[in-house]
């Protein structure tokens, strides 16, 4: 795998000259037949997470975050989706792995928080009993050795009395505590990879401050890796290191978390950050919400996905953007920021255009500053 | 929990009574000198009326009533009139507390019958639920694990079929062959349990499985419906994510969230069975409710009637009392109050 691994590495942000990355995601598809034809939730997905790195996989719902993420996991075993590609995990390509053997590093090498957790955890056991489940299952431990290190778990993870509310049931928690729970059990068996699907949603703000940090605190004391699928822009500028955006089962920009949110080069990154409110901003600036709806994965549009909804279709040549998929290629900032869009000189347009749109007052600055 | 408890058992005794107020209008009421049942074809006037006044029929409902009531709690004697009483004190019947009144074609107070009868459609009902569940979660659970495949088809066909074969028929065709023809059983006779426990069981496989095979075709398809629903849930992603085997996320994930409706609705089952023998009774000729409560009907005895009806309605709200009760156990967000 090494050779594979340094060929990806040229072209993909995540890749590192120090060792090989962790996860390597190539090519992958997720197709699921049905009675109308086949939908396509994840059409070649690539890309790479380094131990103690964080990628942010952001997109609106149907854009194939989830499904992208439930591969890496081997959950499509026994049902009739139909995946392609490469999933490198540690040097192991878990999509030739058996159901058996995938079920051995399930929750053990790679474990996923899902969101939602009341109804991501069992209502009818108690919250100690499905952490000690997921660490017996691994670890070849009696019961009461288990359940210690289930109570250490919740109290590393910031639940009071943890010795108590280790035998509460989920509904007995509050969803913060929910939560938290549901990471102590991915942590329980100290997995080198972890998943959290939209970790934050439907979580009050200051409890998904605390969340973050609690993340961000086990990445470091674990050195995990850690892919954080959300739709909160504001999570992924204060989590991750890299970033991709997805839009309609493809990642349509992928880069430095820090480039992509500062020098954004595909219009529907645009209108994700013009989607974002911003508490010290300019009471003048605009939200601005992408016009339509996510495209049907069962037929979607021709060239670029996006096309129908990009407000800067005009401003390329020809008929390109509904004739032809542009490719996930470097733009103008350099190799690692890739992007699949056709506009030559999207800079400027977002300069220009967008950005006086969204945050007048930082063009301002920017003004002021280049002025004096 | 107890406050709970006392408060639905005074519910459900309330109800009794307005079942109870219910069931006089509807048979009393309804029916035109039920009298004249009793006494048989080639009375005389004199002896009507006799027997209208020995059964309390001459009295207003409501009066009629109020002795059944008076009856259930401190007992009574009947022939109801106390100058019949007087006149002849060694044909008096003394009905004790819980009296649900004289069954006039045996001359015997309905308890009386009850307790000879209730054994058997109770042994019936019992080993039917057992079968009908067993069978109901196995191959339900079995169908749903291959659902659309040849096992699945077959198990929904079968369950189809069973569904759609009238108990009747399904009762005869096991007698006829399995026990008359090919022998393969004893002619299902019914032996108390504190006589041969062994005998009781063997008596009872053949209706047993009679009465089981519509309900397990029933139990069948939900169970298989419950078991594909709770598939889709979170939570059972979840015990997958965890690295579960297959047998665990379903033997023990699965079923536990299937366990709490089936067990509702199988509480519910039972109490209606106990009241629905009558026809594995009249095809294997066992002397039970059922039967007893057709007979009953087609002799016109009302208060036999009355009395089995009144069991049946006692029965069905002290199942759900227990089924609500039991839901609490079993489903720990389930707060009683």
């Amino acid at each position: 795998m090494s050779s594979s691994a340094t060929t990806l590495e040229e072209s993909a942000p995540g890749g590192s000259a120090s060792g090989d990355p962790l996860l390597v995601v190539k090519d992958l598809k997720v197709h699921f037949p049905t009675g109308d034809g086949i939908v396509k939730a994840v059409d070649g997905l690539s890309y790479t997470v380094e131990r103690g790195k964080t990628l942010g996989i952001v997109g609106e719902s149907g854009s194939g975050k989830s499904v992208s993420s439930s591969a890496i996991m081997g959950l499509f075993h026994g049902t009739n989706a139909q995946l392609s590609g490469q999933i490198i995990l540690d040097g192991t390509d878990v999509l030739t792995l058996s159901e058996d053997q995938m079920r051995k590093l399930r929750g053990r090498d790679v474990a996923m928080i899902f969101q939602d957790p009341l109804s991501a955890l069992h209502p009818y056991f108690t919250v100690g009993a499905q952490i000690i489940e997921a660490y017996r299952v691994h670890a070849d431990v009696s019961k009461k050795v288990a359940r210690r290190r289930a109570i250490e778990l919740l109290d590393r993870v910031g639940i009071p009395q943890p010795d108590r509310r280790v035998d509460d049931y989920p509904h007995q928690f509050s969803g913060g505590m929910r939560q938290r729970a549901m990471i102590a059990m991915g942590l329980v068996n100290d997995p080198s990879m972890l998943i959290a699907d939209e970790p934050t949603t439907a979580l009050d703000v200051t409890v998904q401050a605390q969340i973050l940090d609690l993340l961000q605190d086990l990445q470091k004391e674990f050195n995990s890796a850690i892919i954080i699928i959300t739709h909160d822009l504001g999570v992924v500028a204060e989590m991750t290191d890299d970033t991709l955006v997805m839009y309609g089962g493809r990642a349509v920009e992928y880069g430095k978390t820090s480039e992509i949110l500062t020098h954004p080069e595909m219009p529907y990154t645009w209108g994700l950050l013009s989607s974002v409110p911003e508490v010290t901003g300019d009471t003048s600036a605009k939200l601005i919400p992408i016009p339509g709806s996510p495209p049907s994965l069962l037929n979607p549009p021709s060239g670029c996905h996006f096309h129908p909804r990009c407000a800067f279709r005009d401003k390329v040549p020809g008929d390109l953007c509904r004739t032809t998929t542009p490719e996930l290629a470097p733009g103008n900032r350099g190799s690692t920021h890739l992007k699949r869009c056709h506009l030559a000189d999207p800079e400027a347009i977002y300069q220009t255009e967008v950005l006086p749109e969204i945050a007048p007052d930082l063009v301002e600055q920017l003004g002021e500053k280049s002025g004096s | 929990m107890f406050a709970y408890t006392i408060r639905r058992v005074i519910s459900g005794l309330l109800l009794m009574v307005v079942m109870s107020m219910v069931t006089f209008v509807l048979f009393y009421a309804s029916s035109d000198h039920p009298e004249r049942y009793a006494c048989g074809p080639k009375c005389t006037s004199d002896q009507l009326e006799t027997t209208r006044k020995a059964l309390g029929f001459d009295q207003p409902l409501a009066e009629q009533w109020a002795k059944f009531a008076r009856g259930f709690v401190v007992g009574r004697d009947f022939p109801d009139n106390a100058e019949l009483r007087a006149a002849e004190p060694d044909q008096v019947i003394h009905c004790a507390p819980g009296c649900l009144g004289l069954s006039y074609t045996y001359n015997k107070t309905v308890n009386n019958l009850l307790k000879d009868k209730l054994p058997v459609s109770i042994s019936l009902a019992l080993a039917a639920y057992v079968l009908w569940i067993t069978g109901g979660v196995v191959f339900g659970v079995t169908a749903a694990l291959f659902k659309g495949r040849l096992i699945d088809r077959s198990i929904v066909g079968l369950a189809l079929l069973g569904f759609a074969f009238p108990t009747f028929f399904i009762g005869l065709l096991l007698l006829k062959f399995v026990a008359i023809k090919w022998q393969i059983v004893k002619l299902p006779v019914y032996t108390p349990i504190t006589e041969s426990p062994w005998l009781w069981a063997s008596g009872l496989i053949l209706p047993a499985i009679t009465l089981a095979l519509v309900y397990m075709a029933g139990y069948i398809r939900m169970t298989r419906a419950f078991v594909l629903e709770t598939m889709t849930e979170d939570y059972i992603r979840t015990a997958r994510a965890k690295g579960l085997t297959q047998r665990k996320v379903v033997g023990k994930h699965t079923l536990r969230a299937t366990l709490t409706p089936l067990v509702t609705l199988s509480g519910l089952d039972l109490a209606g069975l106990l009241g629905g023998t009558i026809i594995a009774e009249k095809v294997f000729n066992f002397n039970g409710v059922g039967k007893m409560s057709v007979d009953a009907i087609a002799r016109h005895d009302l208060a036999l009637v009355v009395g089995i009806v009144l069991l049946i309605a006692a029965i069905v709200i002290i199942a759900n009392i227990i089924v609500d009760l039991l839901y609490a156990v079993i489903d720990p967000r389930v707060r009683l109050g």
